[in-house]
């Protein structure tokens, strides 16, 4: 697999191989447009009446037009594009930045086409607004966790377990907000809970060597199995107590919430959201510009070289996983205090998951990650926003789009991508 | 790259390879993670008990109080645990019951295992044999029965297969790393298991909860009278036969496993990865397709009938599976034995919920442990010093600093 993955090395034979990956990926994403295209002219013909698409909603300061779209020419000229695009992308046709640029204008498209299509047939407008600013709440643990991630595997330790982190943080913050009624308490016990088991994930496979896939399913478990013990056995037996808990307000920032569109959506958003999207250039920072970073990807791409100039490999990796937990604590944290409240048993429902398909679609890049990870909670928030126009297809659809699009994403758009060289190796220092 | 290592270690650490007198010492490490795990369950469990933490606010005046209430707890909580599992024949028949789906659906995680893939994705492949197990139960009317059960059975596995061969299909072909795709399915059979349930299809006529019909008695499992022993656990053991015959006396299985050992080296040889990959991931999926349909297909012990198709029917047989397949080393008679211990933990924690008032939660935590602790063998011998060895016969590079023998 190296050999394969290295391939931008540049040498004839590896290029070659280079090459027929493409071929597999160009098909399969020219396939995939093909039959979202057939979709999408399929639906030409029952999206009549007109989609609104509302640029503000009621509590805004500032009220926008809402746009009418007619529905059937718009979804038509979706359609068209789309199959455009799969055309081009089948019959291999186009220079790689026209295709490039053509396949992010049918996958605009397609969202475009599909919302059109939910929407027309509706009395209530689609407001773009609420859908933006639902995107960056629901992506709010989906970057944090993308960035634990980051921090965990740029050092070499395959983090599976960022579920698990999740899982435990929310409950830790939870019950801890719940008991205080401190907001910052229970954000402080969540990242703590996310450390904690940073901890576990550290020691067991830097210090007992166990191999990281299994030792993250197994913590993703034994959080499962920790919390929802707790759950029933502490929380269940008076839940005014220990399971009432509050829940971030929303912070608008003075005078940059009232710009137009942009200001409801970046400026007024929970403390958390500010916090994710601070994260992200102070994680690019911190891994790309620092000495410390720096000592972080040469223990996650050749430990053994790291070693030999005298950095601490062990030390290094742990701080960097226990650093990755702290992000992973807060995004739990949104799971009770950042959105619901109330704690239930496995409220993650894989979110931990998706922040992983995030990061591996970034390529272990803090910013394109962050970047994934906001295009995963664009999905799960469009089904949450398309639910009350009263769509044509069953919600339960909605609801696994975010599922859908990550296998989609993990298999069609990616392919194989190449991680840090020496993620999930385990270090033995040699003497 | 992951994934190679994962199956690499998964193969390293079974047993079978390490000499004989290093044997007992892998018994031992696993003896004694067992008790780890019972040892931490019980601290949870005390910690946890409001009654017994009351007791100690006042632990260094009366400290026997303290101590005596926590032993009583655990003494009442794991007893429970014990005589639901084994203090009766009808008990004994409750943890084969239990133990049936695990052993199945563990068979599908371990077959995975050994072509160095991760399958998480036990637990959708089960909703559907499920789903296409209780469909046929249900929806097929005056079919003898010596030909209902094993058409809900075979479409069971075939659509399980299906549903793993998805993910082995994305893998071989675009590099889609199973763990992630698997977890994904999951969750869309758990959608689409939701949403069928609310269609005339499969809704109960008459209820407007997602309930199905009861199955018709044509496609029940035969069960030994007034027991909870029914056929399906010797299919189990008839599946962990086939796997073993499968991986050690096939080609297929030589292939299988080549290929999780390295893959590299068997496209060299010739073997086909894509192939094996697809293969293996469609047969663990018939394996976990066949765990779902026995749950929906094997009588409870009041009704005499199985319980109906509803959202929770597999409840996290998927996800136990992993534990079993890990603790069994990926041997399928490996796999037996662990999915009975399970399966007994199981069946225990019901009576140690009803009469302990402790959360039968709490053995899947002990489970989550006992696997931690097995799959890291280092730890236990770090803790008990005295199995370490002390020959330094290890086959990786000879340890001669302080660092390396702690490591």
């Amino acid at each position: 697999m190296t050999a394969t993955q290295t391939g931008s090395l540049g040498t004839d034979n590896v290029a070659a191989v280079e090459a027929g990956q493409d071929r597999v990926q160009r098909l399969s994403t020219g396939g995939l447009l093909l039959v979202v295209g057939l979709l999408l002219v399929w639906a030409v013909f029952s999206s009549d009446g007109v989609a609104r698409i509302a640029l503000s909603d009621a509590f805004d300061a500032v009220q926008l037009p809402v746009i009418p779209l007619p529905g059937t020419v718009t979804v038509a000229i979706c359609a068209v594009l789309v199959l455009a695009a799969a055309v081009a992308f089948l019959a291999n046709r186009g220079a790689g930045r026209v295709r490039r640029i053509l396949g992010i204008l049918a996958g605009v498209a397609v969202v475009l086409g599909f919302v059109t299509w939910v929407a027309a047939g509706s009395t209530l407008p689609f407001t773009l607004t609420n859908q933006l600013r639902g995107t960056l709440a629901v992506a709010t643990p989906l970057v944090l966790g993308a960035l634990c991630g980051v921090f965990s595997e740029r050092a070499g330790v395959v983090n599976v377990a960022i579920e698990g982190q999740f899982l435990t943080a929310a409950f830790a913050a939870g019950i801890t907000a719940s008991l205080t009624k401190s907001l910052l308490a229970g954000l402080f016990a969540g990242v703590l809970a996310g450390v904690a088991m940073a901890a576990v994930l550290a020691l067991f496979s830097l210090k007992y060597l166990m191999d990281h896939v299994i030792l993250g399913v197994v913590i993703n478990l034994l959080a499962s199995g920790l919390t929802g013990f707790l759950f029933k056995q502490l929380v269940s037996s008076d839940v005014g107590r220990y399971n009432a808990v509050p829940i971030m307000p929303r912070i608008a920032i003075p005078l940059l919430d009232r710009i137009p569109f942009l200001g409801p959506i970046l400026f007024n958003q929970t403390a958390l959201a500010y916090i994710a999207i601070l994260a992200v250039p102070v994680s690019w920072f911190l891994l790309f510009k620092t000495k410390w970073g720096l000592r972080v990807r040469s223990v996650g791409e050749h430990p053994h070289a790291a070693d030999t100039v005298g950095i601490n490999v062990v030390w290094t990796k742990s701080a960097s996983v226990l650093l990755g937990g702290v992000m992973a604590g807060l995004g739990g944290a949104y799971f009770t205090i950042g959105s619901t409240g109330a704690f239930r048993p496995d409220l993650t429902v894989g979110n931990g998951f998706i922040a992983l398909a995030a990061l591996i679609m970034g390529r272990w890049h803090p910013v394109l990650a962050a970047l994934m990870a906001l295009f995963f909670g664009f999905v799960t928030q469009l089904g949450q926003t398309l639910n009350p126009l009263g769509s044509p297809i069953d919600s339960t659809f909605l609801l696994m789009l975010p599922y859908v699009a990550t296998i989609i994403a993990v298999a069609g758009l990616v392919g194989r991508v190449r991680g840090p060289a020496a993620d999930g190796q385990p270090f033995i220092k040699s003497s | 790259m992951t994934e190679e290592s994962a199956a690499e270690k998964v193969v390293t650490v079974a047993p079978g390879t390490a000499p004989r007198s290093r044997r007992w010492v892998g018994v031992a490490t696993t003896l004694i993670a067992l008790v780890l795990a019972f040892l931490v369950g019980a601290v949870v469990m005390v910690v946890s008990d409001p009654n017994v933490v009351s007791k100690f606010a006042y632990f260094f005046s009366r400290p026997g109080d303290a101590l005596g209430a926590a032993w009583d707890k655990v003494v009442l909580a794991f007893g429970a645990l014990i005589r639901g599992s084994l203090g009766s024949w009808g008990a004994v028949t409750e943890t084969t019951a239990q133990a049936t789906p695990l052993i199945c659906a563990g068979l599908g995680v371990g077959l995975a295992f050994r072509a160095g893939l991760f399958n998480i994705g036990g637990q959708g492949q089960a909703i559907w044999g499920a789903i296409v197990g209780a469909w046929i139960g249900f929806s097929l009317t005056g079919v003898p029965m010596a030909l209902h059960i094993p058409l809900a059975l075979i479409c069971a596995i075939a659509f399980g297969a299906a549903w793993g061969g998805i993910a082995g299909f994305l893998k071989a072909r675009t590099g889609a790393h199973e763990v992630i795709s698997t977890i994904m399915l999951n969750h869309i059979a758990g959608g689409l298991l939701g949403y069928f349930l609310i269609t005339p299809l499969f809704q109960m006529p008459g209820r407007t909860d997602p309930i199905s019909p009861q199955v018709e008695w044509t496609a029940v499992l035969p069960r030994l009278a007034g027991t909870r022993l029914h056929v399906g656990f010797l299919l189990a053991l008839l599946a962990a036969f086939a796997v073993w015959w499968l991986l050690e006396r096939t080609t297929l299985g030589f292939q299988i496993r080549a290929v999780g050992h390295n893959p590299h080296a068997a496209e060299t040889a010739g073997m086909s990865v894509g192939r094996v990959t697809i293969v293996a991931m469609s047969l663990a999926g018939g394996l976990a397709g066949l765990a779902g349909a026995q749950m929906v297909l094997a009588p409870t012990l009041l009704t005499s009938y199985p319980p109906q198709l509803s959202s929770g029917i597999v409840g996290g047989v998927g996800f136990d599976a992993i534990t079993v397949a890990l603790l069994g080393r990926s041997r399928p008679l490996g796999i037996v034995g662990a999915g009975l211990l399970f399966g007994a933990m199981k069946a225990g924690g019901l009576t140690m919920s009803a009469e302990a008032q402790t959360p039968s939660e709490l053995t899947a935590l002990i489970q989550a442990l006992i696997v931690l602790f097995v799959a890291a063998p280092k730890f236990v011998t770090w803790l008990v010093p005295a199995l370490r060895d002390r020959r330094s016969a290890r086959p990786a590079s000879a340890p001669k600093s302080k660092k390396e023998v702690s490591a």
